[in-house]
């Protein structure tokens, strides 16, 4: 909209033009990117929900294996995997506190404002965001692909805020490691 | 000492006095009192100065004097720097209004914030609005970090564990825990339109008890929301306080829509105010409209009006549309705060007539 047309009290400095535009970059200054990928996954959150089932079930039956191994150990190498697989999936950022199959397998890490319970106020009427006006909001897509997901009701549950200090850690062996805790300790219920 | 209350929510036993915590109730706050017994409230917001001067905020809440029951004390919104809501506050119940104390988790990270929670607290603050802040990007700052360390929902869990649990979010106890009324917002006219209600549930889970709304400028598609939320039987557990506003013309409606996160103006509301000869007169009218439309809603508990740059015309507003029955919200409340530093001053408050100083002397042992 030209600067004329804004009432006087929004009008706002844009920077002067210069030559050098980077490229691949959105209108918010992030590197632009494609969802192709991501938005694949939130289409058949139902078959990822049911493949996590049985790989984390699997984790769990290899948890004898870690132990001997020592967690630690193996924790380089699965957090080298996991990075690879969930960063094609889903745009991990390796938050190592995976809250996927309560957000419809859409990251929300991705948000900008990396809410973890629901979209904000500010989506746009046609779906997208709006701090990256090119990006579909992640919350939209959770929303859809949650109510094709068995558990999806998950994403009802409010969720607790970020530890910053598990970044960059193996979100995979610590719910292998917690489910087994939970497991010796006889509490079948919260084992699921 | 007999004194006859003039207000409904004034100490019987003097203007001066804090009320009384009423069974219940989780604040001392009039706003909870006001929306508990059932009366329409009426909240508005201020328009933070971007100046040192305190008379600038004294200044723009006095014109809201007698026709609101809350005064929202904005946390830089739009991602536009001001004064902030904190100091905002201190001010503002410095000389007995009520405000609602807006926390962005845009600026603030949980250790900054639950300090904020004490501070506003300690000063008479008895409502907080929790938001989760528009990005940086949409103000005058782009440049700026955005914290976003918490998010709303997670800011009322923390807040009400304080209140309720007497501790911080790691568990460290609260010797004094804050009384507080706590707050969301609500957008029910942004995708996914489905999850909205279902997302009111969840403040309410975390600790909503009041939720103030986005701008409403169509009002069908307020009224569908509020019959799933009403389906749902939020409305018992929760206050919804819809958000109105005059617009000042065409042109500045069709920027808002393109320029502001979150904002809906159906085509007809633009057209209408196109129509018009005074457009400003013309915006004020629809915005009582959509008041009257809106108080007939089951479930509004009261409105929030936000005129942006046009304080001075919320007083008419509210009256015009005859929200308030005759109820004239008091401006005064006493402040616990304010009693206790004046006592102080005067030299009567402390148990030991000892000065820190002595007190210091004495602990290092040099005999006084």
């Amino acid at each position: 909209m030209a600067e004329a047309a804004r009432p006087a009290f929004f009008r706002k400095k844009t920077p002067p033009p210069s030559d050098y535009r980077p490229a691949g970059v959105s209108a918010s200054r992030r590197r632009g990117r494609r969802f192709v990928v991501r938005l694949w996954s939130v289409r058949h959150s139902r078959a990822l929900e049911w493949i996590y089932a049985h790989v984390a079930d699997l984790f769990l039956k290899l948890h004898p294996f870690w132990k001997l191994v020592g967690y630690s150990r193996a924790e380089a190498p699965v957090k080298f995997v996991e990075r690879q697989v969930k960063g094609f999936l889903f745009d991990c950022r390796m938050c190592g506190q995976c809250a996927l199959s309560s957000t419809g397998m859409s990251c929300p890490m991705n948000c900008p404002k990396q809410l973890r319970n629901g979209p904000c106020g500010g989506v746009r009427a046609n779906g997208n965001c709006e701090v990256e006006p090119d990006m579909p909001c992640v919350w939209v897509k959770a929303w859809e692909g949650s109510r094709a997901m068995r558990g999806g009701d998950a994403i009802f549950a409010v969720q607790k805020p970020v530890d910053q200090s598990l970044r960059e850690t193996s979100s995979w062996l610590r719910v292998t490691a917690e489910a087994a805790a939970r497991r010796e300790r006889g509490d079948v219920a919260g084992a699921s | 000492m007999t004194h006859t209350p003039v207000q409904r929510d004034e100490n019987p036993l003097g203007v001066h006095l804090p009320l009384d915590p009423l069974p219940g109730h989780t604040s001392r706050g009039r706003l909870e009192r006001v929306l508990r017994r059932g009366e329409f409230a009426v909240t508005t917001e201020l328009n933070p100065p971007d100046s040192a001067d305190p008379e600038d905020v004294y200044e723009r809440a006095s014109i809201f004097d007698g026709w609101v029951d809350g005064i929202n004390a904005v946390d830089a919104s739009g991602a536009n720097c001001h004064m902030s809501s904190v100091g905002i506050c201190a001010l503002l119940t410095r000389i007995g209004y009520a405000p609602i104390l807006q926390i962005a988790c845009r600026d603030k990270n949980r250790i900054a914030i639950q300090g904020d929670v004490l501070g506003a607290a300690a000063m008479g603050v008895a409502n907080i609005l929790c938001l989760t802040g528009d990005g940086v990007q949409a103000g005058d700052q782009p440049g700026a970090k955005p914290v976003f360390d918490l998010d709303c929902m997670s800011l009322l869990e923390t807040i009400r564990t304080m209140r309720d649990e007497a501790r911080f979010l790691s568990g460290r106890k609260l010797t004094t825990p804050p009384q507080l009324f706590l707050g969301g917002a609500i957008n029910p006219f942004a995708p996914p339109f489905d999850f909205r209600p279902h997302r009111l549930a969840k403040k309410i889970a975390a600790g909503a008890q009041f939720v103030q709304s986005q701008y409403c400028f169509d009002v069908p598609m307020f009224r569908e929301y509020m019959r799933r939320v009403r389906d749902m039987g939020l409305t018992e557990k929760c206050f919804i306080l819809c958000g109105v506003g005059p617009l000042a013309s065409a042109r500045t409606a069709k920027w808002m829509r393109a320029n502001v996160p979150g904002v809906h103006i159906p085509d007809h509301v633009i057209a209408r105010l196109e129509g018009a000869q005074d457009q400003k007169a013309e915006g004020k009218r629809l915005c009582i409209d959509i008041i009257n439309e809106v108080k007939e809603i089951p479930g509004v508990a009261g409105i929030h009006v936000m005129a942006y740059r046009q304080e001075e015309y919320v007083a008419e507003i509210v009256h015009d549309s005859g929200v308030l029955k005759g109820r004239k919200p008091w401006r005064k409340e006493p402040n616990l705060a304010n009693e206790a530093a004046v006592a102080r001053l005067e030299g009567h408050a402390t148990p030991s007539d000892r000065t820190p100083h002595d007190l210091a002397g004495a602990a290092a042992g040099d005999g006084h």
